[in-house]
């Protein structure tokens, strides 16, 4: 097991974002997660990141206790992430970005070496091209693509995806998914938060789903589009189900 | 692999595709050139025109771009707003005057003292105000300042509301006044040059990277794996020493220190301005800012018209810079001729 | 116990002047997260409209600060465009470097007409005694016209229309907008509000101490301090931290020289920052 969490819950104050949340996830493998908006997923994240402590339970990464682990502990030993809201480093260039993905992620490289890996990491997602642009400038693709070339930089054993798909239109979605599937194959597990539902579906080894902080369904694909619960829990968000019909119509 | 919208903006690129190949053939230090041409030929002017008044105002200019440099590190690179920087100038100068005018010691282990001084209190003020962001770790910077000021003025042992002076005799050791003076601007030459190359070699390493990655998104970077707490730490260490040991010098050429001009929060705030001016976050920025902000300083001093109301002209051009050119002159460059980048660093 | 008690009765009235000196700058902070480093030349300036009107046309003191408020709320709306309006979303750099330079403009040209030379209100209401304290009455007028406009504020942001919109900006700017609220417009409002808040503080302050066109910066700086001691956009707030602040000025004379007042107000200052930068009594802004 690269990760595991052990009922772990997260207040704010009296409103409780997660409840309870208890996974094993193998190594090797994309697990998708989903839910309707804020059932939690990204508080999800930031508990297993570093970026919150959770209240309760405990997070254990690669047979190690990392529940009181800062961001930047998690990235030493090979966690990466990618923001919802990208947040590129706007007044440094694209190369850079990358390189400082590589410098202060699991391996630590020179300047020198993580330049060699920079431009490898961005031949591989595409922006080779814009490498001495600056961030600030690209667009929101773009932007996605930056931050996953960053994470990926870094080298990690575990890559949490915080929606890359959203605001991509179907050619870069496809693109995108390709990537994340190539990724997997070169042996990094990967965690995905993702609302474009087929591809999340089709990509995905298992998947959890979230609503009001609680997992309220965990297993294969096929297992969990039937599951009742996970039905009435998108039901219950007009807004998801309608999206959800548009995915439809539009494949 | 590439996407098609993503080819064809390629093809638009070859402004930066061509400085990126300049900047391959033209080696890894040419950033460093103009920085140390500009320190190297302020330094022989008073040589070549043999005025002591030029090497007085020159002395001036100097001391502007060595404390906007330090600045320059926690300012332009870290993103971190110090207001109350010129405490670590003020007690580098008192502790290095201290054991100067009262313990008898020589400026050569003095500075390095005052140096020290500014260090350790930059490390434990590190460890306690770094964790403010934005608006209120300047805030913070201008109450210790403020605290430190206060403190030093009921502070016995260094001579409390009416500071220390050095004994007149303490100048033969360096051979006379005159001399000593002399010493003190190359010594001051000296420590800018250092403090240029220092600059240059934190924008161009992976400390400098870490840095810059705070500046632009803190959270950001300590998920990316930087370790921003003790990076800002070692940041603000680093950009306080120099200062510290300045202080030192500059009181030892001043003959007396007093807590007013050691602590005075407008020179904090005139270090900023220079290092806006010029642009903050570059190497060169904060030497064209101590040069152009002097002499400006000077042209308005003592031109007639604008003589009474020089602060408020310097407001004005402050104003100015701040809405319109917010990256400052080398900033602005940069910004406008992407092809100057390796040049202008 | 006696000298304690006139310390702790001096301080309090003081600590009301203290309160209103930063309400303007607790307000413009908490609406639109600018710290104004004008404040100290514009509390300056209010010292000066009241000295101008009382010295030059023989109105009353009381009656000047009128006048002087209005030339704070118009000065304050200019102020704004002119210098925070461009910048008000860049990095908290800009907004402190352009309240400065305006700060720089104000104190040259200050400096220039009413050169650095100590001026006074001569306009004493006399004085009695209370036990063996004597109170300038002066001071009482000060403090209660403090009160007197921190209960209108509080109110004018309770139950106004565009008081309400202040408070709906300084909570959430975003989401104020989006409910129509004209935010330029209400942020241009707060910021008059703030320094009319200051000159009227500053036309107080005249009619009971000296002062020159720098002694603004002293009010600034105590202003600060109190910011963090009563938290942000709360007149009340400030108005009780500078109630702290004068009473501890007031008091720590009598345990040792009164030169570490500042020693402590500001190493309290630091602390505070460091430990609840909301502010005492503040719980908003991060």
């Amino acid at each position: 097991m690269i990760l595991q969490l052990e009922g772990v819950s997260k207040n704010f104050g009296g409103l409780r974002a997660l409840s309870d949340v208890t996974f094993d996830l193998p190594e090797g493998q994309i697990l998708g997660l989903i839910g309707p908006n804020g059932a939690g997923k990204t508080t999800l994240f930031n508990s297993i990141s570093g970026v919150y402590t959770p209240t309760e339970g405990r997070v254990i990464f690669r047979g190690q206790d990392v529940t009181r682990n800062k961001p930047y502990e998690m990235a030493k030993l090979g966690m990466a992430r990618t923001h919802q809201i990208v947040r590129p480093l706007n007044e440094l260039t694209v190369r850079e970005n990358v390189i400082a993905g590589s410098c202060f992620g699991r391996e630590g490289h020179g300047l020198k070496a993580a330049g060699k890996i920079a431009d490898e990491v961005l031949e591989f997602v595409g922006l080779a091209p814009r490498s001495d642009q600056l961030a600030g400038s690209l667009n929101v693709g773009q932007k996605k693509r930056l931050e996953m070339a960053r994470a990926l930089a870094a080298r990690p054993y575990l890559l949490l995806l915080d929606e890359v798909l959203a605001g991509l239109n179907p050619s870069e979605i496809g693109h995108m998914v390709d990537i994340v599937r190539s990724i997997r194959d070169q042996g990094v597990t990967i965690i995905m938060i993702e609302h474009v539902m087929k591809a999340v579906m089709s990509v995905s080894d298992r998947l959890l789903v979230l609503d009001y902080g609680s997992q309220i369904a965990e297993g294969t694909p096929h297992d969990v589009a039937n599951d009742p619960k996970v039905i009435e829990a998108y039901l219950g968000d007009p807004d998801l189900a309608l999206r959800l019909m548009r995915d439809e119509t539009r494949a | 692999m590439s996407s098609p919208n993503d080819t064809q903006l390629a093809a638009t690129d070859t402004k930066t595709g061509l400085s990126a190949v300049l900047a391959q053939n033209a080696g890894s230090f040419v950033g460093l050139i103009l920085p140390v041409a500009i320190i190297l030929a302020l330094t022989i002017w008073p040589t070549i025109t043999g005025k002591d008044i030029t090497r007085e105002s020159i002395f001036t200019i100097m001391l502007s771009i060595a404390l906007a440099s330090s600045l320059n590190i926690l300012l332009g690179y870290t993103g971190y707003v110090s207001f109350g920087h010129v405490v670590f100038f003020g007690l580098g100068g008192y502790v290095g005057f201290y054991l100067m005018a009262v313990q008898g010691w020589s400026l050569w282990l003095a500075m390095p003292m005052g140096g020290l001084a500014a260090g350790l209190l930059a490390f434990l003020l590190g460890k306690a105000i770094l964790r403010l962001r934005g608006g209120y770790f300047a805030l913070a910077t201008i109450g210790v300042n403020e605290a430190m000021r206060a403190f030093i003025n009921n502070f016995k042992p260094f001579g409390g509301p009416v500071g220390m002076t050095l004994n007149f005799q303490v100048y033969k050791d360096y051979g006379g006044a005159a001399r000593a003076l002399s010493l003190a601007f190359y010594i001051l030459a000296a420590l800018t040059l250092l403090i240029v190359i220092i600059s240059y070699l934190v924008r161009t390493s992976k400390f400098g990277l870490g840095l810059l990655a705070i500046r632009e998104d803190e959270d950001a970077a300590e998920v990316m794996g930087v370790v921003a707490p003790s990076a800002k730490t070692w940041a603000y260490v680093l950009s306080a020493i120099l200062p510290g040991i300045i202080g030192v010098l500059f009181f030892f050429k001043n003959g007396s220190i007093e807590p007013v001009p050691a602590f005075r929060l407008n020179f904090s705030i005139e270090m900023i301005v220079m290092v806006m001016l010029g642009g903050q976050g570059t190497v060169l920025g904060p030497i064209i800012g101590g040069v152009g902000y002097q002499s400006l300083r000077g042209f308005l001093l003592t031109s007639p018209l604008f003589k009474n109301i020089q602060l408020a002209v310097a407001g004005a051009l402050l104003l100015v810079i701040v809405l319109f050119v917010p990256a400052g002159l080398v900033g602005w460059l940069r910004n406008r001729f992407p092809a100057l980048r390796r040049v202008l660093q | 116990m006696d000298f304690l008690l006139t310390s702790i009765l001096d301080g309090l009235l003081l600590g009301f002047v203290y309160g209103l000196a930063a309400m303007g700058l607790t307000l413009i902070w908490g609406v639109m997260n600018v710290i104004n480093l004008s404040h100290g030349p514009i509390i300056s300036l209010g010292m000066f409209g009241v000295y101008l009107l009382f010295s030059g046309l023989g109105i009353n003191p009381y009656v000047a600060l009128i006048f002087v408020a209005i030339f704070g709320l118009l000065l304050g709306i200019v102020i704004y465009f002119v210098a925070v309006n461009r910048v008000i979303n860049a990095p908290h750099l800009s907004t402190l470097l352009a309240t400065f330079s305006v700060a720089m403009i104000i104190t040259g040209l200050g400096t220039a007409v009413f050169s650095a030379s100590p001026r006074n209100v001569d306009y004493s209401l006399g004085s009695f005694t209370l036990g063996s304290a004597t109170i300038p009455i002066n001071r009482i007028v000060a403090a209660a016209l403090s009160m007197l406009i921190t209960a209108g504020l509080y109110i004018y942001l309770r139950r106004t229309r565009s008081g309400r919109y202040i408070r709906a900006v300084a909570n959430n700017r975003n989401a104020a907008e989006l409910m129509g609220v004209p935010s330029v417009r209400i942020l241009a409002l707060s910021f008059g509000i703030g320094t009319m808040l200051a000159t009227v503080a500053g036309g107080l302050i005249a009619t009971l101490f000296p002062f020159t066109i720098l002694a603004g910066g002293t009010y600034e700086l105590k202003s600060f301090v109190i910011g963090v001691l009563g938290g942000l956009g709360n007149p009340v707030g400030a108005l009780l931290g500078g109630l702290i602040l004068g009473v501890l000025e007031g008091i720590i004379p009598t345990f040792m020289p009164a030169t570490w007042v500042p020693v402590i107000e500001f190493i309290l200052f630091v602390l505070i920052l460091m430990v609840r930068p909301q502010g005492l009594f503040g719980a908003k802004k991060s």
